[in-house]
């Protein structure tokens, strides 16, 4: 019986000492010096610009994500072809890379010296220190997670379903938004909460493409980190408190969406 | 799959079915080449810019070395960690009950969705110079260590879980009444059928602990030699306009995360051998 209670005080105590307080520890830290210069901080052309360029990085990054997502999710399960497990492993490759050898490999392709470089600059297209970059950066980090969530539940559902609609003569077409798009929803779902949650909070690799201009491309994140090196400690936590608020609402998204398995 | 659906499947497979199927990869394997392959091939290109001989000097100086040892020691340190206390947070999320349960369920995800330059900077003011609690980690190996066991946290948890919800309670009860103790049981009958799923968080953790950097920036203070980890040197090569030293430290980087990502999916062929 007293090993139950050391188990329950011991995760109870972990999860509290690294998630739960940290997490109070924002919201304390914002408001230290009361109310006023946190509207200061929120009502400023700077965070108002940050916070709208995350949220357009997100609105590009996360619907391409998604239909790739699914495509992908499609094509690793349902078709037989060589090199298929070489293509899951691709899809997985994303979440072993660090961000900043991303960036480092963006830099490498689309800088000013890269393999592009040249062509894009002649076409006056900039990519690097311009959004563009900063989109591809995203799309890279945030690639995996519709493709991973999608893959189980196309394996549970088969292809029975879909088999009956189109002896009933539904074309494929058909199939594929009346039959599998209503049964993978909570998947992509799922999916579509964990891209949004990393495309907005990317910091690494946005970072080494972005070239921080402020009021151009500040994003969130970079704005949080820029501030914290100025010493301006309320702009910071300010930046990071509408970020948790992002994350809370991701989380609240993630149970409503999650497969009802656990607990 | 039953042979009637088989032939049902070859029925349907008309010849423009079976274009738009090559169509559908063609799409898939186009978006994967261009966004992701292309750009690591730059890094693995670039990285041999200098030649064999400037690729070793890259990645053979002290700062280099020294940054490497910290990243690789302070993520296997980070994986003991998770493997324990991830699988006992998940044993108790599912065979303890007690208030407050599935608010410690819900948040456990916080880190995924948390941006990692949020979590470095709070657990800086925690576990800071400023500390409320008096406990002083920043710029030190212990800070390093606390902002990667916030960011891998879920992993182990999140595997963990499934598999012990699913485990038949039988196994257990049938060693129980023949005279296995708790510990024994746990042992011998628990422990075996988790190990998969706790190897596989503990790799995934560990693949994102080896290139974590917004969790690190602002808690590991960045010394040289000290607390300066891999993907931080690398940004700082990368700002110093070295790309091909920092092309060569990151193929380093991507080897041994490919290694591990090798070791996952080995890990899931493991866990699956009985299925069959």
């Amino acid at each position: 019986m007293t090993g139950k209670w050391v188990l329950r005080i011991v995760a109870v105590g972990y999860v509290s000492a690294l998630l739960l307080v940290p997490l109070g520890m924002i919201v304390w830290r914002t408001f230290e010096h009361g109310a006023s210069p946190v509207w200061a901080v929120l009502t400023s052309s700077d965070a108002q610009h940050a916070v709208w360029l995350s949220v357009l990085i997100a609105l590009i990054a996360v619907p391409l994500n998604t239909a790739f997502g699914v495509v992908c999710a499609l094509v690793l399960v349902r078709h037989r072809f060589p090199g298929k497990t070489l293509l899951s492993a691709f899809v997985d490759l994303p979440l072993g890379v660090s961000p900043i050898v991303v960036g480092l490999a963006l830099i490498i392709v689309y800088g000013r010296f890269g393999w592009f470089g040249p062509w894009l600059y002649e076409h006056n297209i900039q990519v690097i220190f311009a959004l563009p970059g900063m989109v591809l950066a995203t799309v890279f980090i945030s690639l995996p997670f519709v493709v991973r969530e999608v893959v189980p539940v196309l394996q549970e559902i088969g292809t029975e379903q879909e088999q009956a609609a189109s002896t009933l003569g539904a074309s494929s077409w058909q199939c594929f938004w009346r039959i599998t798009v209503p049964s993978i929803r909570a998947g992509v779902g799922y999916g579509v909460v964990l891209t949004t949650a990393r495309a907005l909070g990317e910091f690494g690799a946005v970072s080494v493409v972005s070239g921080r201009l402020i009021g151009k491309t500040e994003t969130l994140t970079l704005f949080v980190e820029d501030h914290f090196q100025q010493f301006d400690s309320t702009g910071a936590y300010t930046g990071s408190l509408v970020l948790a608020a992002l994350a809370l609402l991701t989380l609240f998204a993630m149970n409503l969406s999650r497969p009802r398995e656990e607990v | 799959m039953s042979t009637a659906s088989l032939a049902l499947r070859g029925r349907t497979l008309t010849p423009s079915l079976a274009g738009s199927r090559v169509l559908l990869r063609g799409v898939v394997l186009g978006y994967l080449s261009l966004l992701v392959l292309l750009p690591l091939a730059g890094v693995v290109w670039k990285s041999t810019g200098a030649g064999w001989d400037g690729f070793r000097v890259a990645i053979s100086s002290p700062d280099t070395v020294a940054s490497f040892e910290l990243t690789l020691l302070s993520s296997l340190g980070v994986s003991v960690i998770n493997a324990v206390l991830g699988t006992i947070v998940a044993w108790v999320l599912i065979r303890d009950h007690f208030p407050g349960k599935g608010l410690m369920n819900s948040v456990i995800d916080l880190p995924f969705a948390l941006p990692t330059i949020v979590a470095g900077l709070t657990l800086l003011s925690l576990y800071g110079p400023q500390s409320p609690v008096g406990i002083d980690v920043a710029y030190t190996r212990a800070g390093i260590i606390v902002a990667l066991l916030f960011v891998t946290l879920p992993f182990v948890v999140r595997a963990v879980q499934p598999v012990l919800m699913e485990l038949d309670r039988d196994m257990e009860e049938a060693a129980a009444s023949l005279g296995a103790g708790g510990r024994a049981i746990f042992r011998r009958i628990v422990l075996p059928n988790l190990l998969p799923a706790i190897f596989s968080g503990v790799a995934l953790g560990f693949a994102r602990a080896m290139g974590e950097f917004g969790a690190l920036v602002l808690i590991s203070g960045n010394i040289p030699f000290h607390t300066e980890v891999a993907s931080v040197h690398i940004f700082t090569q990368i700002e110093s306009d070295n790309v091909t030293g920092a092309a060569a430290m990151s193929v380093v980087l991507l080897a041994i995360s490919l290694f591990v990502l090798v070791l996952i999916t080995g890990a899931q062929l493991w866990g699956r051998r009985y299925d069959r």
